[in-house]
């Protein structure tokens, strides 16, 4: 029962990280129906910044955190316009293409400019690496401040997409973004404000791995983009509330296939569930099976 | 067509996953000098690639021990002359510039690269050729041995995994007390299994038990799921033989969650980043290791000023080992009848009470495996606190 709660608490810590990541994915998909490979990379950069932050200008978290985010909500924004808009009328394939290109591009450029070596956080502050125990359950402040800080920023989210005129105008573009232009709606700056929540999402997520894991690398990037995605699919892609589901779903399932079987089946057990999804449920756990014009 | 899509989606991302691990394009520019009045030692080392960092250090050790030996007259008079290459961490192209150093280049040794798997792929380029390979690094026990017959023209200057494995079980033992262990190896990683393998065989022919074995496979970060999964069973040690990459924020995440027992490892510890990624929690850690440097014998402080003053920086293992391999080498052509290959490979069987940085060693002719000391380096709160030689 202890191990089975300290599991469960270890899988929301994980399942937090793959949720702020399958939001920008969701929400891409959502708008422009691109799946942004060059998501995951953005949240590598993420780490980078809030690491330099923390390490070079001896920032705080939370400011290092807010930093990160609008650095990578920036960074969304200019893959957005240099390498998806001019895409935009073109086949779906040549957009998917370029965005791993773009993914290729951002893991290496950062490796040439701060190398392949892992790299490690600094010292955290006394409030982040106090432990709570509660029966012999342990929770460390750290998985706290992720799952709270990812809770927070989704329900941001939230108020953003339903309570705003921009959240108006993104669920507008996503419905039909022609009749949305015919209504006055600014359809080009509407995706890039998508890219941007979705980014600055991943870059939080980023900074979080960061303090939590204490170790990045360039290419930290490309595995949990990979889960990330598969959280989002078994939600539903498209779907903000699928993706919250579906990055805590693959969390838990992650913690227990390692916890009761063993680490080395977690990755092949995510991947087989999005094979089971695409099989039997396509358009994922929230979506309605909608037939397409073809 | 959603559904295509997202199929089409993830058959591409595998695809550009599998080019991520394609090699990058370098230049060579070796000196093809007359042979006659230098001594040529083929370097194909790791320059770069996944472990460059193994590959770059050992050779900035062999520089500083060529140099030394060139300032000091050569070899019987004829300087030493290094042609290197890089393997780009890549076995193929190991056995392909093994090849051309050998038939093209006439070297009189090949030394790398520095893992196991490159050190292997030059086995039969060696036999061929009759030119000794010689690795200062490669600790896969099978390398100099395989299913039983000795491949004559292999050598190295470190000791294998399974003394690492046994050494580390009977320090469990003896000094620690333990008669429990868990092991957490790196499923991945031949390094990793073969040391959990012999301190596995070694603990209980000391009458210990294992109560647990996990296993995680390399570029993991999240280990709080095993950790909590061992949490509840009593042990007495952990032996956690991996990179410092993984077993950092193993080591980390276990001190998290109110593991306290203590940690062995193996020389995959051997990095900075070690204390960098476990931070506060890096007490009660162990690991084994070919050299130290804060040993205190003349001959390893005057290396590390020597180091220091070439490099600007504290010479880590890979340094020390690449050093006492070029200078291995050395001293096995100038015993040598003649400078031929198969001359200087007898030479090097032959190698006795060597003394080099990493400890005095005598050559096994049976195994062509080095005779020599173990060091055992413990930290507590983040630094060294324990060094012993066993």
């Amino acid at each position: 029962m202890e191990q089975l709660a300290q599991q469960l608490i270890n899988g929301l810590s994980l399942g937090s990280i793959y949720a702020l990541i399958a939001l920008g994915y969701t929400m891409v998909y959502g708008i422009i129906q691109l799946i942004n490979f060059a998501h995951g990379e953005v949240y590598m950069v993420g780490a980078y910044v809030g690491y330099a932050c923390m390490t070079f200008a001896r920032l705080g978290f939370f400011e290092s955190l807010l930093i990160a985010m609008v650095v990578c909500g920036a960074l969304g924004v200019v893959i957005e316009r240099v390498a998806y808009k001019p895409l935009r009328d073109s086949t779906r394939i040549a957009a998917l293409i370029t965005a791993i290109g773009v993914s290729l591009l951002l893991q290496y450029t950062m490796m040439a400019f701060v190398g392949a070596d892992v790299r490690t956080y600094p010292a955290l502050p006394d409030y982040l690496t106090a432990s709570f125990h509660i029966g012999g359950v342990v929770i460390s402040a750290q998985s706290l401040l992720i799952i709270g800080t990812s809770v927070l920023l989704m329900i941001a989210l939230q108020f953003i997409v339903h309570r705003t005129r921009l959240g108006k105008a993104m669920r507008a573009v996503s419905m039909d973004a022609d009749a949305a232009r015919l209504m006055g709606i600014n359809v080009d700056n509407t995706i890039s404000f998508t890219f941007m929540l979705g980014s600055a999402l991943a870059g939080a997520a980023g900074v979080l791995v960061g303090v939590y894991y204490n170790s990045i690398n360039p290419l930290m990037g490309v595995l949990p983009g990979l889960k990330a995605f598969v959280a989002a699919v078994f939600g539903g892609i498209g779907i903000i509330p699928g993706a919250l589901i579906g990055g805590y779903f693959i969390g838990a399932a992650e913690t227990l296939v390692s916890g009761y079987f063993s680490s080395l089946y977690k990755d092949a057990v995510v991947f087989a569930i999005l094979i089971l999804v695409l099989i039997f449920r396509p358009a994922g756990l929230l979506g309605k099976n909608v037939r397409e014009k073809v | 067509m959603k559904r295509t899509a997202i199929l089409l989606a993830a058959g591409a991302l595998g695809l550009s996953v599998l080019a991520g691990c394609s090699a990058k394009p370098v230049t060579n520019a070796p000196d093809a000098g007359a042979a006659g009045d230098t001594v040529k030692i083929g370097l194909n080392y790791e320059l770069s690639g996944p472990v460059a960092s193994y590959g770059q250090a050992s050779v900035a050790g062999i520089k500083l021990a060529a140099e030394e030996i060139n300032a000091a007259g050569g070899i019987n008079g004829k300087q030493i002359e290094l042609v290197s290459y890089d393997t780009k961490s890549d076995t193929a192209e190991a056995t392909t510039l093994a090849t051309k150093l050998m038939a093209q280049d006439k070297v009189v040794t090949v030394i790398g690269p520095a893992t196991s798997g490159g050190m292997k792929a030059q086995i039969q380029v060696a036999e061929k050729n009759q030119v000794p390979v010689v690795s200062g690094s490669s600790t896969a026990d099978d390398l100099t041995v395989t299913n039983g017959k000795l491949n004559e023209y292999v050598f190295r200057t470190c000791f294998n995994d399974s003394f690492q494995g046994t050494s580390a079980a009977n320090y469990s033992s003896e000094k620690l007390g333990a008669t429990t262990a868990v092991i957490i190896k790196d499923n991945s990683n031949d390094y990793s299994k073969g040391l959990a393998t012999s301190f596995d065989a070694q603990f209980k022919a000391n009458g210990g038990s294992i109560v647990a074995e996990e296993a995680y496979a390399t570029g993991e970060r999240n280990f709080n799921s095993i950790l909590t999964k061992i949490k509840g069973q009593s042990f007495d040690v952990i032996y956690l033989p991996g990179y410092y990459e993984e077993a950092g924020p193993a080591i980390k995440q276990a001190r998290e969650l109110g593991i306290t027992a203590p940690i062995l490892g193996g020389d995959g510890y051997d990095s900075p980043k070690l204390a960098e990624a476990a931070g506060a929690g890096l007490t009660d850690v162990y690991f084994t290791n070919h050299y130290s440097s804060e040993d205190h014998d003349p001959k390893v402080v005057e290396f590390i000023a020597a180091f220091k003053k070439a490099n600007g920086a504290d010479p880590n293992a890979f340094n020390a080992l690449g050093y006492d391999t070029l200078k291995f080498v050395a001293d096995a052509v100038s015993r040598a009848a003649e400078p031929t290959g198969s001359a200087v490979k007898d030479a090097m069987a032959d190698t006795k009470d060597f003394v080099g940085v990493t400890g005095t060693f005598s050559m096994d002719p049976s195994t062509h495996n080095p005779v020599k000391s173990i060091v055992f380096i413990g930290y507590k709160d983040g630094v060294i606190a324990v060094t012993e030689k066993a």
